[in-house]
């Protein structure tokens, strides 16, 4: 009982992080209807540029923290601006392809600007631990699920609230539409990828905090959060944080009750879960659980 | 009306379709030819082994471009189905030694085989839901590769005999009229005479019914499916087809290597793919030979000349950068530029020479 508290706790953390990435991909979709593989690569220059300001040059965190979000946000901006406008209108492979290369150059970046050798990351949670009645549970697994929310939340109160948010939501329902209303689709298009390249930016930190070290393979992470979205609905925005839950609580079970699985699935199941529900969702509900529906007429 | 030369006009669907057009699309086939024959005896070892691996590209995207330049539909399952190509040679070829008339005709089965089964339950999603299934794909598989040890050997990946002989040719150890040529020298003939092959057969694909099934589906789905053209039956076909060349592909680079080992099958291997038919250009057989040539050659020649070429050697020596980094970073690069500037790839820079100086002196 105890290991299952432990395991659900890390589980749910770890879904918190997968919910932050998958958000910033399905911001990014919604909007622009652009599948954004780079996201990973966001993920990962974002913790990068947090490490530099907090650990090379020596800033305390939580600024560091901010201020990496916002240079990420520019970046994002840029992004969309200089790359992603021109393919207004290409097919869709070849948009996937764009950002299958962003991710590619901006790893390679990574590793020749920070080399690819595991850094420090100077969180101040480090490996500290609560306990709560007999159960253990690190203080980042917290801090994860408590920012994690408190970005989530803050996010949905903008989209339904704010000015800014209605633009979104209506550029995504219809663009035409949009933009008779006077809305500035373009600069709701930049706009989606900053707030995904923030979110981005925080979801990395979050992720290497805790003793897990900053290594360039911090962008795969990012990969597992395809199958949270594809589960939610790619054009959900509460659906990613709904699967984004789902895929941690399944892969931190798979993994705390490995040797309980039939042997025939062989050693490191879990690394793997994410992706067997991915197909089998897939097969079962091919829009998710909270997408929408696309009219297939053929 | 004159019927010589490039400028011919195109006058009934017969014309349109010949697989040579040309005096000089005859001309370029002939003068490959010849060189297909003459160049392992010109050049070194070393500049083989970059085409032999460009080679062996060229087959798997050729498949690929079956299936996402003819009938649109997006991949990043490639690197799986080359897979089970590379350990059906490993079964048949390195373990029981097996002659390349078996292992080759079985890995292809196999893969299409495995293709037919996935791709109803694919294709069934399109477009952006595709491309992230068949990326599971290769996650799954890799997890696959390294726990079905009896034929992958797990984690540590598995080797064998090369078994590359066809009668009495043995191509690892090739010897005609007393001369003994080297494995490179022999894979060349090997390597290049299928891809020929694969490309004869692929443009037969394009230039008859089903081709021309697959460009409608592409297109526009629900016309194709109005005018009587079977989605189901057509994109299933093109999966599987596209598979069973990607597992050729895999069984060629297993014998060629000689080993492989499971976490070669990663998702970068399967955007090499669609990178070369991206670069090469979508749509066009001599593309996706040309693209592999460019994709799967390039980093090799880079890494050997890293030190004589200017700026490679400024950014290797001088600015930290290994050579890997770089070939990456020139990976990830030259998807985006082309994508921007040329979306139609090399086939596409190609088209714009010749109709300018078939339309010259006019602009157009």
């Amino acid at each position: 009982m105890k290991l299952f508290a432990q395991l659900v706790v890390g589980g749910v953390a770890q879904g918190a992080l997968y919910a932050l990435v998958a958000l910033g991909f399905v911001i990014i979709y919604k909007a622009t209807d652009v599948i954004n593989f780079a996201q990973g690569g966001l993920v990962l220059l974002g913790a990068y540029i947090c490490f530099t300001f907090n650990g090379q040059w020596g800033w305390p965190f939580y600024p560091s923290v901010l201020a990496a979000m916002a240079v990420a946000a520019l970046l994002g901006l840029a992004i969309e601006r200089v790359i992603l406008r021109r393919m207004i209108g290409q097919p869709n492979y070849a948009i996937i392809m764009i950002t299958i290369g962003l991710s590619i150059a901006i790893d390679q970046i990574v590793i020749w600007k920070w080399t690819g050798s595991q850094r420090n990351f100077g969180d101040p949670w480090g490996l500290d631990t609560y306990k709560v009645g007999g159960v253990v549970i690190p203080v980042v697994n917290v801090v994860q699920i408590v920012a994690a929310g408190a970005l989530l939340v803050g996010f949905f109160a903008l989209f339904r609230y704010s000015r800014v948010g209605i633009a979104m939501r209506a550029t995504a329902s219809d663009q035409e539409a949009a933009l008779a209303q006077g809305i500035s689709v373009k600069r709701v298009f930049g706009l989606s990828w900053a707030i995904a390249a923030a979110i981005g930016a925080l979801a990395g930190v979050l992720l290497v905090s805790g003793g897990r070290g900053l290594g360039p393979d911090l962008s795969f992470v990012a990969l597992a959060a395809f199958p949270a979205i594809i589960l939610g609905g790619l054009d959900s925005a509460g659906g990613a944080v709904v699967g984004g839950l789902v895929m941690g609580l399944v892969q931190s079970l798979t993994a705390g009750y490995n040797d309980k699985l039939p042997a025939v699935l062989g050693p490191n199941f879990n690394r793997v879960t994410p992706y067997v529900v991915l197909v089998a969702i897939l097969m079962v509900r091919p829009y998710g659980l909270f997408g929408t529906r696309e009219v297939t007429r053929v | 009306m004159s019927q010589h030369g490039s400028h011919r006009l195109v006058v009934d669907y017969g014309n349109d379709l010949r697989l040579f057009p040309s005096w000089l699309s005859r001309t370029a086939i002939a003068v490959l030819g010849v060189l297909w024959i003459l160049l392992p005896m010109q050049i070194g070892d070393f500049q083989l082994s970059v085409l032999n691996r460009a080679g062996i590209f060229a087959i798997g995207a050729l498949g690929l471009n079956l299936l996402t330049g003819y009938a649109g539909q997006v991949s990043l399952g490639h690197a799986f189905f080359m897979a089970v190509g590379a350990y059906s040679w490993a079964h048949f070829g390195g373990e029981q030694n097996l002659p390349l008339l078996v292992w080759l005709p079985a890995a292809g089965l196999i893969g299409g085989l495995v293709g037919a089964l996935i791709g109803p339950f694919a294709l069934r999603l399109r477009g952006n839901y595709l491309a992230i299934v068949s990326l599971g794909l290769v996650f799954i598989g890799i997890h696959i590769w390294n726990n079905f040890e009896s034929v992958t050997g797990g984690f540590d990946g598995v080797g064998g005999s090369r078994a590359a002989r066809i009668g009495p040719l043995d191509f690892t150890a090739l010897t005609i009229g007393g001369t003994k040529y080297s494995i490179e020298q022999a894979y060349f003939w090997l390597i290049w005479v299928i891809v020929a092959l694969a490309a004869l057969a692929t443009k037969n694909v394009v230039r008859s019914r089903p081709g021309r099934a697959l460009q409608a589906i592409r297109d526009r789905d629900v016309a194709a499916a109005v005018i009587g053209v079977s989605l189901t039956r057509y994109k299933v076909s093109a999966f599987a087809v596209s598979s069973a060349m990607a597992a050729m592909c895999g069984a060629l680079f297993g014998s060629y290597y000689g080993y492989i080992s499971p976490d070669q099958w990663n998702l970068l291997l399967s955007i090499q793919f669609i990178a070369i038919i991206i670069v090469g250009g979508v749509g066009t057989v001599f593309g996706a030979i040309v693209g592999a040539l460019f994709i799967a050659g390039a980093p090799l020649m880079i890494e050997q000349y890293s030190s004589s070429i200017p700026l490679v050697s400024y950014l290797t020596k001088q600015a930290d950068m290994t050579v890997a980094t770089l070939n990456q970073l020139l990976f990830g690069l030259v998807i985006i530029l082309f994508l921007i500037l040329e979306p139609r790839g090399l086939a596409g820079l190609w088209f714009r020479l010749k109709t300018y100086f078939k339309a010259w002196p006019f602009s157009y």
